[in-house]
């Protein structure tokens, strides 16, 4: 009920009749200019005293300030010229969000802010961190490196903050070495693994021929991927590692047909993080078979073929914002920033503890278009969420795929469950 | 003017038992679909315009408003010979509107660009923009006509709207997502349903406070499917009828008690919710199945389900 007390005081009710009266002693008064002018500051007296202004529609005043840290990184060759470059993924989706929770905070009286702080690419995150954002920022949103953000979070100057993790799928994070102020808004590796694990038994494609490439990231995707092919029972039948051999007789066409030959499988899952052979496996391979994982099908917690559930409209409000399509990392900075402002118009707080409480609690839903409720995983701090199954023009599915059960939420069938997970975070 | 409509049932009905007349929008077929309620048979097809979603008809049942979202505009069809007669600047993708009670005004919810747009529908102008929170979806007019009330989903607020100055005079902030807004027939209370957080609230039109929170339970289903949409209320307000969404269900809530007293299994995804005039059936628009169904209200059972077409979305009934 003190929701309601607390919104029946943000009326904007008085402005109406000191108008009226303003305008009827101008006329009473006729065109004398003298009388004009006192009636001016007798207005601004009484609007003064009574504390009503135009703009002031709620009677509280709270600013929640936010920043934003990242890195300049070198990027990758792209294998596709359809697939655009963007530098500037995360802070977009952070911004378009602010300006949502300020239009809620308009209503509420409480205003959001975003700083944003790019480290160069040899520049020490540490030292931005410890310079600019410590003892600032309550609430930080951060879109670094698995291992940059773990150095961050062990900072003594740290340890007050909250901190939004908003590019990594790093499950290491989410378990050994979770942090209890680090959120992570993006799926980890295990929950993406286990999204396509559910959609290849919903297929019955029981037989997998896993293919990792030379990245240690892509490591940790095989990982997760084998995580779920014991999960479901699947079998993986071959694993090779695509060496990157650089011999001029192999042509890219007779390379992969060669490189494909091995037992009869069902699928190729590919682990190719960074995009670097993927793409060409797909028509290439010796059987015709389809290709999943970090192409092909790919496991996404956003992905511009998706549009049900109000999507549509978030796509197109992102575009008009950044000319450019929403990425994974601008709907982490999205999803951070609305959590933070979800959080705050409910506890009616700007305050670090209570915000943070309220994140973590049973009652907290984030709106994240993507048909049902997203919330906090309370033992890891993960947020769960459906994932979306998306070929490169078509939304194919979204896990958890229909059937596959949990006694609690579905959403908790993907990736390290309570009793898996080797993080207990207590609940603030 | 009684005479469009005789002349209608005589072209279209072969048989007088049919005593009204259904409307669904069909989101994906681009279409509306023309059902005979009672004989439980679809009628007719016909092209609107592209991806038609909220529809309503004028209060004296002789236009047909359908908003057709990629058109960016609202459309005015007669409901007699379902010949389109006009447009309405809605602004861009159109979803969800309301006409108040004298059929003069027309208020359409511009989800992206937070806004709410006044309508003068005779003379076919926006006449007054107003902003509200993010993602304005669900708009209702109070049947006393004072009040239009809109909901942001992504603000997660209900704006009250004075129809006398189009400036919002409170705000209330209710449970996540909210979706549809009905007022009771004698404008006393405003029941919303918020679609995320899987709950209803009845808010007091005096105080603008929430007076109840009414949440659902289906065996069987997990809480985060129960997803309420479409509300409606009897003029007597005896019964509440809600729409949960992906749970499949519609749920029979008596409207006294606040009392959730009966879920009934009608088609996937259901949606949308209309009275027979008589209130004696509520129709359902179901989504994923493609179908309306058909409740009986003296037994509180699904009595028919008929196939309409691809997403059927909004649904409009004519005496």
């Amino acid at each position: 009920m003190q929701n309601q007390q607390f919104f029946a005081k943000n009326k904007k009710k008085i402005m109406n009749p000191l108008k009226l009266m303003f305008i009827r002693r101008l006329i009473q008064n006729g065109m004398d200019f003298i009388k004009f002018l006192k009636n001016i500051v007798y207005c601004f007296f009484v609007c003064a005293f009574s504390g009503v202004f135009h703009i002031a529609w709620a009677d509280t005043h709270q600013t929640v300030a936010i920043a934003y840290l990242g890195q300049d990184v070198v990027l990758p060759p792209v294998l596709s010229n359809l697939d655009p470059v963007s530098k500037d993924k995360g802070v977009l989706g952070a911004q378009l969000a602010i300006a949502d929770n300020n239009t809620t905070g308009k209503f509420t009286g409480q205003q959001f802010t975003l700083k944003s702080f790019i480290t160069p690419i040899d520049g020490d995150v540490a030292e931005t961190f410890t310079k600019n954002i410590a003892g600032k920022f309550d609430f930080v949103l951060v879109n670094l490196p698995a291992d940059k953000l773990r150095l961050l979070a062990d900072l003594p100057v740290a340890a007050k903050t909250l901190l939004f993790d908003v590019a990594s799928h790093d499950d290491d994070l989410r378990n050994a070495n979770c942090r209890s102020q680090v959120l992570h808004l993006l799926p980890s590796r295990s929950m993406q693994a286990d999204a396509l694990a559910q959609y290849m038994m919903k297929k019955r494609w029981t037989k997998w021929f896993l293919v990792i490439g030379k990245q240690p990231e892509d490591q940790l995707f095989a990982d997760a991927i084998k995580r779920a092919a014991k999960r479901y029972n699947m079998n993986i039948v071959t694993e090779k590692v695509w060496e990157h051999s650089f011999d001029a007789r192999r042509s890219t066409q007779s390379d992969v047909a060669v490189f494909s030959q091995t037992d009869d499988y069902d699928v190729l899952v590919v682990a190719d993080e960074r995009g670097e052979f993927g793409e060409y496996l797909d028509y290439r391979t010796w059987l015709p078979r389809p290709v999943i994982g970090t192409q092909g099908l790919v496991a996404a917690a956003w992905h511009p073929t998706h549009e049900q559930w109000g999507a549509i409209q978030m796509q197109n409000r992102f575009k008009e914002q950044a000319g450019r399509w929403m990425e994974e990392q601008d709907y982490g900075g999205y999803l951070a920033v609305r959590a933070i402002g979800e959080a705050a118009t409910r506890s009616k707080s700007a305050e670090l503890a209570k915000v943070q409480a309220y994140m973590l609690s049973d009652k907290f839903t984030l709106q994240g278009y993507k048909g049902t409720p997203l919330s906090f995983r309370a033992w890891d701090r993960q947020l769960r969420q459906p994932i979306l199954l998306a070929a490169a023009r078509s939304l194919v599915a979204v896990a958890p795929i229909d059937g596959f059960l949990h006694p609690k939420t579905e959403l908790d069938t993907l990736g390290y469950d309570q009793p898996e997970s080797s993080c207990h975070l207590p609940t603030p | 003017m009684k005479k469009l409509p005789l002349t209608f049932m005589l072209l279209m009905l072969p048989t007088w038992a049919a005593a009204e007349t259904v409307y669904v929008t069909l989101e994906k077929d681009n279409a509306l679909a023309v059902v005979d309620p009672l004989a439980g048979k679809l009628l007719n097809t016909v092209r609107v315009g592209q991806r038609p979603r909220g529809i309503a008809m004028s209060p004296d049942h002789s236009k047909l408003y359908i908003a057709t979202s990629d058109d960016n505009t609202i459309k005015i069809f007669d409901a007699a010979s379902l010949k389109e007669i006009g447009k309405l600047p809605s602004g861009d993708d159109p979803e969800t509107f309301a006409v108040n009670p004298a059929g003069d005004k027309l208020y359409v919810s511009n989800e992206d660009d937070s806004m709410v747009t006044v309508i003068d529908i005779a003379k076919k102008k926006a006449i007054k923009q107003i902003k509200v929170g993010v993602e304005p979806e669900g708009i209702a007019v109070s049947p006393d006509g004072h009040w239009l009330v809109s909901a942001s989903e992504t603000t997660n607020m209900v704006h009250w709207i004075d129809t006398k100055t189009y400036e919002i005079s409170d705000n209330t902030l209710v449970d996540s997502r909210p979706r549809a807004l009905s007022f009771t027939a004698d404008s006393q209370q405003l029941w919303v349903t918020s679609e995320l957080a899987g709950t209803l609230s009845v808010l007091d039109t005096k105080t603008r406070q929430i007076i109840k929170s009414i949440s659902f339970e289906v065996p069987g289903i997990t809480a985060d499917t129960i997803q309420p949409v479409g509300i409606v209320i009897d003029s007597q307000r005896r019964y509440a009828y809600v729409a949960l969404g992906p749970a499949n269900r519609v749920a029979v809530i008596n409207a006294q008690t606040f009392a959730v007293e009966k879920i009934l299994l009608v088609g996937s995804r259901v949606w949308n919710l209309a009275f027979s005039p008589d209130e004696k059936r509520l129709y359902t628009t179901n989504g994923v199945s493609n179908d309306i169904s058909i409740i009986d209200l003296d037994s509180q059972t699904v009595t028919k389900s008929v196939a309409v077409g691809v997403y059927p979305w909004g649904v409009a009934v004519k005496p």
